[in-house]
């Protein structure tokens, strides 16, 4: 008898509570983040919470934005999808049913983006991928056509496999390449197979094609498979918390030649984590810090006063994903999911902090150009563009 | 040839280091028949000690190991006493449960601390030398030697100390055993003591030989291990050694000789027939329930 008297009385207490967050703020824009905090790869979503927050602060110092005759605040709704693709799924749907969000920012990495960008499809809210390079991520998967409310801030793999491809030949002047990836991994399978096209059709010739799954730390059978095929570079297109694995295992099993990467490399965790055994390595990317423009600058220096750390690619393309949100919501000018939809998908082209960005008509994703960044004495230094 | 024996040699890096932790799965389950699901993550927390004592009290390698396989032998003796034996009469299917339960835990307060994949530092200067096309690297020698040392040294233990003779004991008659003065709950605490301290060790050799950790590592690491010690026979430890050396050996052959996306999916096909054609693993026994 008691024990039900407890029990109703913390029902009660409850459901007063579930009542009391879900009144409705009507001077409050709610836009959900949902970031990589914890899992395999939580500098990511460490960057992309910050940029976030820096992004919505810069808005809510200034007062608000203004929509008509009356100012919004930006609330952000932070979600950790603790590196899983399931939970990735119930952040977006609760975002959208239970915060009733209006637009969302992420998930970042591609294997967690796809799901989460399936159902802010089917829920018909617009979902924002900073940092997701794979193709899918904005197709339908069962036509192929664009998505309608999936739109993204980087360049796709296609491009980005391309230039490290030719980049390799024309560069580095290096015909035989051996690729290590994760074949568990959407991101990294995409772009391998990308890269070995590319460098295929321009007269390169890829040795040694390797895969292994993710959480796989042991890649000595497959270094030394590569080792015997003898290349003259291998692209590790993978997460940065595995590259440096990767490399170190291979010099203990004597392998000299140098390696190549791509954006996922782009974390200052992978200097952590690797020491000096990536140094005078490359890898394509979204943006330069030490090669910024103006509006870039002055976003490095912000972030840096912030957060005592240069943003990393994910930080500057959070960062541009909010921009072109916030583009949106003044077109459209009011708060309304399928408004700002329509006026995110007529910007012809925007300038962010990752350079500039031209949008297709009906297509989610801009067109950019990539860097080539250097790693030297421990630092990301910009060696060479690579236009679209 | 020099590069068969190149693999072989990353087998038995792997192999050791399976067959380490499959020894804390096989020693437990010979004692109390349960399976300890959390021995995985005692084996990250392992690792994470040996980060610890490297990064912040800056101690050499022999003092590293030496301590964390300590820590970790505290924590399964503490883990032993406070979550197993109050359900040592209880379903075996509880105490299964609260063994995920305490590795759940495990790995998410390793992640509450920080999230992020942590570095350890080289404890050991890595020399590698080269003989004709063969890579051999000081660091796996030492994995490998050190793994044969320690898993000689528990053979000895247990086949030639009195200690030894009571845990052969009770995972033969637990109701016995006691008759016969000796204290169950002593040679059980012992038993963990030593089944986690090994599972430490292997950590710390993990972390040295793949440097970068965090605080799911242990979960894969720790499946294909108690698999090693089921394919062994599980709580054989004997068995566990050769399962492990096997599961390597699989593992890295197969990635070799064909392509590597196969790798997992030969592996465990091999080991699902081997289970078939020896049910109780290579070197199990049946054991027939007494009526």
């Amino acid at each position: 008898m008691k024990k039900s008297v407890v029990l109703i009385i913390l029902l009660v207490i409850f459901s007063l509570g579930v009542c009391g967050c879900s009144k409705e703020d009507s001077s409050q824009i709610k836009v959900g983040v949902i970031a990589e905090l914890t899992g395999d790869i939580p500098a990511v979503g460490a960057s992309c919470k910050n940029a976030a927050e820096m992004a919505a602060a810069e808005v809510n110092d200034a007062g608000g934005i203004q929509l008509g005759d009356q100012k919004y605040k930006i609330k952000l709704m932070i979600e950790d999808n603790a590196g899983k693709a399931d939970q990735s799924a119930s952040s977006a749907q609760k975002l959208i049913t239970q915060n009733k969000v209006l637009a969302i920012v992420g998930p970042n990495a591609s294997r967690y983006a796809l799901p989460a960008a399936e159902i802010a499809e089917t829920g018909k809210v617009v979902l924002i991928t900073p940092w997701s390079t794979a193709p899918k991520a904005t197709l339908d998967s069962k036509t192929n056509a664009s998505k309608k409310y999936v739109f993204r801030a980087c360049f796709i793999d296609p491009f980005q496999g391309g230039v490290v491809a030719k980049f390799t030949l024309d560069n580095l002047k290096l015909k035989k390449a051996a690729v290590l990836y994760d074949v568990a991994s959407e991101y990294n399978k995409g772009i391998a197979e990308i890269f070995k096209d590319v460098y295929e059709k321009n007269g390169g010739k890829i040795v040694a094609f390797e895969t292994y799954t993710t959480n796989d730390k042991d890649f000595s059978s497959q270094l030394t498979k590569i080792k015997k095929a003898g290349p003259e570079i291998i692209f590790l297109p993978n997460y940065y918390s595995e590259v440096p694995l990767q490399i170190q295992q291979a010099k203990r099993l004597g392998i000299t030649v140098p390696f190549i990467g791509a954006d996922a490399w782009g974390s200052s965790e992978l200097i952590k984590l690797c020491g000096s055994d990536c140094n005078d390595y490359y890898f394509s990317t979204h943006y330069a810090a030490d090669a910024a423009t103006e509006t870039t600058k002055k976003f490095i220096a912000n972030y840096k006063t912030k957060y005592g750390a240069t943003p990393d690619d994910v930080a500057a393309l959070t960062y541009d994903s909010f921009g072109l949100l916030l583009q949106a919501l003044k077109t459209a000018g009011r708060n309304d999911r399928q408004a700002v939809r329509d006026a995110l998908a007529k910007i012809p082209q925007y300038e962010g902090v990752t350079g500039n960005m031209q949008f297709k008509e009906g297509s989610g994703d801009p067109i950019k150009s990539a860097v080539i960044l250097k790693i030297k004495d421990g630092k990301f230094t910009w060696f060479a563009n690579a236009k679209p | 040839m020099a590069y068969i024996f190149q693999q072989a040699l990353n087998a038995l890096q792997l192999g050791s280091i399976y067959a380490l932790i499959a020894l804390g799965y096989t020693m437990v389950y010979g004692i109390l028949t349960m399976i300890n699901f959390a021995h995985g993550d005692l084996f990250m927390v392992g690792a994470f000690f040996c980060f610890i004592i490297a990064v912040y009290l800056h101690l050499s390698f022999i003092p590293t190991l030496l301590l964390s396989m300590m820590g970790v032998a505290f924590l399964g003796v503490v883990i032993e006493r406070f979550a197993y034996k109050p359900l040592r009469n209880a379903p075996r299917v509880s105490a299964i449960i609260t063994a995920l339960g305490v590795g759940l835990f495990l790995e998410n307060f390793t992640l509450a601390l920080s999230p992020y994949p942590k570095h350890i530092p080289p404890l050991l200067t890595n020399v590698t030398w080269t003989v004709g096309s063969l890579s051999l690297s000081s660091l796996q020698m030492i994995v490998i030697v050190l793994s044969l040392c320690l898993m000689l040294i528990l053979d000895f233990i247990v086949r030639h100390t009195k200690a030894g003779m009571a845990m052969r004991a009770i995972s033969w008659d637990k109701t016995v055993v006691p008759l016969m003065g000796v204290s169950v709950n002593k040679i059980i605490s012992l038993t963990f003591a030593i089944g986690t301290g090994l599972g430490g060790a292997a950590g710390v050799m993990y972390g040295l030989a793949y440097p970068v950790i965090d605080p799911y590592m242990g979960i894969m690491v720790g499946w294909k291990a108690f698999i090693c010690a089921v394919v062994g026979g599980i709580g054989n430890i004997r068995g566990a050694m050769i399962g492990g050396f096997i599961l390597g050996g699989v593992e890295i052959m197969v990635a070799a000789f064909l392509p590597s996306t196969y790798r997992d999916f030969v592996a465990f096909t091999l080991l699902l027939i081997l289970l078939i054609v020896r049910p109780y693993g290579i070197l199990g026994k049946p054991h027939p329930q007494k009526v």
